[in-house]
């Protein structure tokens, strides 16, 4: 091994020197190493995702947790099929989200001149997906304030708040700040989307309503018995990374 | 100042499909090789943990294999008319990142290009006279497939390829791909078993008078012992494959192929984390000295070779072309210049079915399980009366039934609320889609070069793409999708939906890993970068290996293409460079 090749910190001595934030692939610094004569396992050395525990929020306010609660509640409703974006816990999986390489953009291409851009060379504006929510909830909840008779959007019927998110996803609404609805609600829909059908091990997703709702077995990795089973149905219910609630102890 | 490091006699850069298989072969030679790799090492037990392996968020939605666009990034625009600016978040297509490089995510179809392929402009020129193609800027590779056919046959049997040979020596075969050319003996491995979808696609487009055959696979049917003593195991149908690397061991890669024996041996040495900044090159310009890279502390070395083999991704080992000053740059303008020339891409398309009736089962799947159709490919069928040339082969592979991005709903469905829901559950078992992976033919206009604006993390430009589909490449994927559509029908399902491919190439959704060309091969130093042993015309002790030496993309996944390269490459060092080193394999 040559002297400038430092050795990669294991998981554990990275663990236990920098206070970190969970968040899906949040690795360490990895270090230039050399490698020879040997394949350079090591215990201990893997990168697994750490649970997301509900409680608290780590990037919203209070009122920005209830406007994102109430909107996932409106594009994932409770009904005969799940749970709702609420109760599946899709807030709380943004939330981290955002604290992380997401929301800071910490893996894009951040480097300037910004220029507005044609539509196939995508997003092109300076802000992050943590200033869009910031933002954009606020511009959001002013919106409604003004036009909705003082309320916040977590303060609407139902049926308004349906009405009210298909003006944002169709631009009829013009927020301000210069926040652009439709590609605000594109955010927020994909964004609850991911949490809703992501791992539970990310916040969202409580106990694999998603998957159970659309048959998908989640984390198995074997369907070698059930390969040429054409056209009949799955028997197995889903497991997540986390293992299944069956087998828990009670 | 860079630290001078103790000479090697081969630096290859990046330990990917193509760094992994020279690497092999040289240190054989008794060679001391070193590869610098960008990225981290990465092996199955700990980067592709059983344990965690499937998980859709951090692998394919925050895709934490990929190359981030923080650390090199491009930029983009359909032509010169327009300002390019930066993906600054990478979305068409994902290069890869780390040792296996893009080797570690791919979906396994492992295709042989074909002789007329080779010798396009030949083919053409014989089959229908002077004047076809005349608007693209099509160009002989400078080989045959016979040329070519044991490197395609070691590649396949290295990675254990699943298949069914369609042409044994000139004999068709039942069951395989009747269009391809001779091969010498069968795939190493039996076809994968199939699910449902596949299998009602081979029954349709049978009955409406086609040819299915299993697709070519790197998923692995049976386990099975390579050439160099490693073990794999049988795929398991996970649907974990494309954007993840395979926690099973039963995808090939440079991981599960190459390394347990290449790792081992002293005259090997990896250096991760590494990032070559420039191949440094003697005042004559014609001979490099090694490479310059910088390691993660932000010190720079210089790492001196006799040889050095350029193995990144097909469009990171143009760009390093450029930054080196090997070989002039291509210019729109006067056609004249070689590196940059002829950058391709894939024309695909797309069909789904719905059904009421039907249970798919999409989350049994992998990366390459599937049927195929190749009447439609290449110049397997008359272009005599057609207004176009090129083709696509048409698949059904199934790869996945991952919900974040696998959930097909029928046109106008809402997309939330409680009638999404319903219309989503309706369709995620119930739907069937397959796909044409369309030729992407060179144009004059289609070329790498380095960006006037923007810069990565090193101050160096980055590269700059200008793309737009071709106009014969739009109506060759609109007379194969319409052709799609004949499938479609005969499926019978409630409903079939069409998604052609359209002018402007967006560099957003979701496309194909498959750019190729910008150092291609090719007979003429004018017109191609490097010579038919993919060495350099301008630096002779430089070889760039990689689908950056494709003169033009097939209907075909690149990989078993790249593989075959690179043992080409490797018999050409092996059995000619290195009995007179420094010296150009074709004179002019």
């Amino acid at each position: 091994m040559e002297s400038h090749c430092l050795k990669r910190p294991t998981r554990r001595q990275f663990l236990s020197s920098v206070a970190f934030t969970v968040l899906a692939g949040s690795s360490g610094p990895v270090l230039a190493r050399s490698i020879s004569g040997s394949l350079p396992w090591e215990a201990r050395s893997a990168d697994p995702p750490v649970q997301v525990r509900p409680g608290g929020w780590l990037f919203f306010t209070p009122e920005e947790a209830e406007t994102v609660e109430a909107i996932a509640d409106r594009l994932v409703p409770a009904d005969e099929l799940s749970i709702g974006g609420k109760e599946a816990g899709c807030a709380v999986y943004i939330d981290r989200q955002l604290v992380g390489s997401f929301g800071t953009s910490s893996r894009l291409y951040t480097k300037g001149p910004f220029m507005p851009g044609l539509p196939t060379q995508g997003y092109q504006a300076p802000d992050t997906p943590a200033e869009r929510y910031r933002t954009g909830l606020a511009a959001f909840n002013a919106w409604t304030r003004d036009n909705k008779g003082g309320r916040r959007f977590a303060e609407l019927s139902p049926d308004d708040q349906d009405a009210t998110l298909g003006d944002l996803e169709a631009g009829k609404i013009t927020l301000s700040n210069d926040v652009d609805a439709k590609s605000f609600f594109n955010l927020v829909l994909s964004n609850v989307m991911e949490g809703f059908f992501a791992d539970p091990i990310y916040g969202g997703n409580r106990d694999m309503a998603s998957w159970k709702m659309l048959g998908f077995p989640g984390a198995r990795y074997d369907y070698r018995d059930h390969v040429t089973k054409h056209n009949q149905p799955y028997p197995l219910p889903p497991v997540s990374i986390a293992g299944s609630m069956e087998w828990m102890s009670r | 100042m860079a630290t001078i490091l103790p000479r090697k006699d081969v630096v290859i850069i990046g330990l990917g499909w193509t760094g992994a298989i020279l690497a092999h072969e040289l240190t054989e030679e008794r060679l001391e090789v070193v590869a610098i790799e960008r990225g981290p090492w990465r092996d199955t037990a700990t980067d592709f943990n059983i344990g965690y392996a499937q998980d859709e968020l951090r692998y394919a939605i925050r895709r934490d294999l990929f190359l981030q666009p923080v650390v090199e990034a491009m930029t983009m625009r359909n032509n010169t008319s327009q300002t390019a600016l930066p993906m600054r978040d990478y979305g068409s297509f994902l290069p890869g990142n780390g040792v296996g490089g893009a080797g570690v995510h791919w979906n396994g179809h492992t295709w042989r290009f074909w002789d007329s392929d080779f010798r396009i402009v030949d083919h053409l020129n014989e089959r229908y006279g002077p004047g076809r193609g005349a608007d693209l800027t099509l160009q002989n590779w400078g080989i045959t497939a016979e040329e070519i056919e044991g490197s395609y046959d070691r590649f396949e049997y290295l990675a254990g390829i699943s298949g069914k040979a369609g042409n044994l020596k000139g004999q068709i075969q039942e069951g395989g791909n009747p269009f391809e050319d001779p091969r010498s003996r069968d795939y190493p491995l039996p076809p994968m078993q199939m699910t449902y979808a596949p299998t009602l696609f081979a029954e349709v487009t049978k009955s409406i008078g086609l040819h299915p055959f299993p697709t070519p696979s790197a998923n692995l049917s049976q386990s099975y012992i390579n050439p160099l003593g490693i073990a794999m195991g049988q795929c398991t149908m996970c649907g974990f494959c494309e954007r993840f690397g395979c926690a099973n061991y039963s995808k090939s890669s440079a991981q599960t192929t190459v390394l347990p024996v290449l790792m081992k041996k002293r005259n090997f040495e990896v250096r991760t984390n590494s990032e070559v900044l420039h191949i440094d090159l003697d005042v004559s310009k014609t001979r490099a000295r090694g490479v310059t890279y910088v390691n993660t502390s932000g010190e720079e070395f210089f790492q001196p070779a006799d040889l050095v083999l350029l193995c990144a991704y097909g469009l990171h080992n143009v760009r390093l072309m450029m930054l080196s000053g090997i070989g002039p740059i291509y210019d729109p303008n006067t056609g004249e210049g070689t590196v940059g020339r002829n950058y391709c891409y894939q024309t695909n398309s797309s069909a789904q079915v719905f059904f009421d009736d039907k249970n798919f089962n999409p989350f049994i799947a992998a990366g390459a399980l599937g049927q195929t159709v190749d009447d439609f490919n290449g110049d397997a069928f008359d272009h005599g009366p057609l207004d176009f040339v090129g083709g696509a082969g048409v698949n059904c592979i199934p790869t996945n039934g991952r919900p974040i991005q696998t959930r097909p709903t029928p046109p106008n469905t809402p997309r939330w609320g409680s009638a999404w829901k319903q219309a989503t559950v309706q369709a995620y078992k119930a739907t069937l889609g397959f796909s044409s992976q369309g030729s992407s033919y060179p144009a004059r206009g289609n070329y790498l070069d380095l960006d006037p604006t923007y810069t990565d993390r090193f101050g160096r430009p980055l590269l700059r793409v200008t793309f737009d589909f071709p106009d014969n490449d739009i109506r060759m994927s609109a007379y194969v999708t319409s052709r799609m559509e004949d499938i479609a029908k005969a499926f019978g399902g409630r409903q079939y939906v069409m998604s052609p491919r359209k002018k402007g190439w967006d560099s957003v959704p979701y496309q194909s890993t498959h750019n190729t060309g910008g150092a291609i091969m090719g007979a003429d130093p004018n017109t191609s970068a490097v010579n038919k042993y993919l060495q350099s015309w301008d630096v002779p002790n430089v070889f760039v290996v990689g689908a950056s030496a494709f003169a033009h993309n097939a209907g075909k996944n690149p990989t078993g293409t790249v593989g075959a390269l690179a043992f080409h490459t490797a018999d050409a060092i092996r059995q000619q460079y290195l009995r007179n080193p420094g010296q150009p394999l074709v004179s002019v």
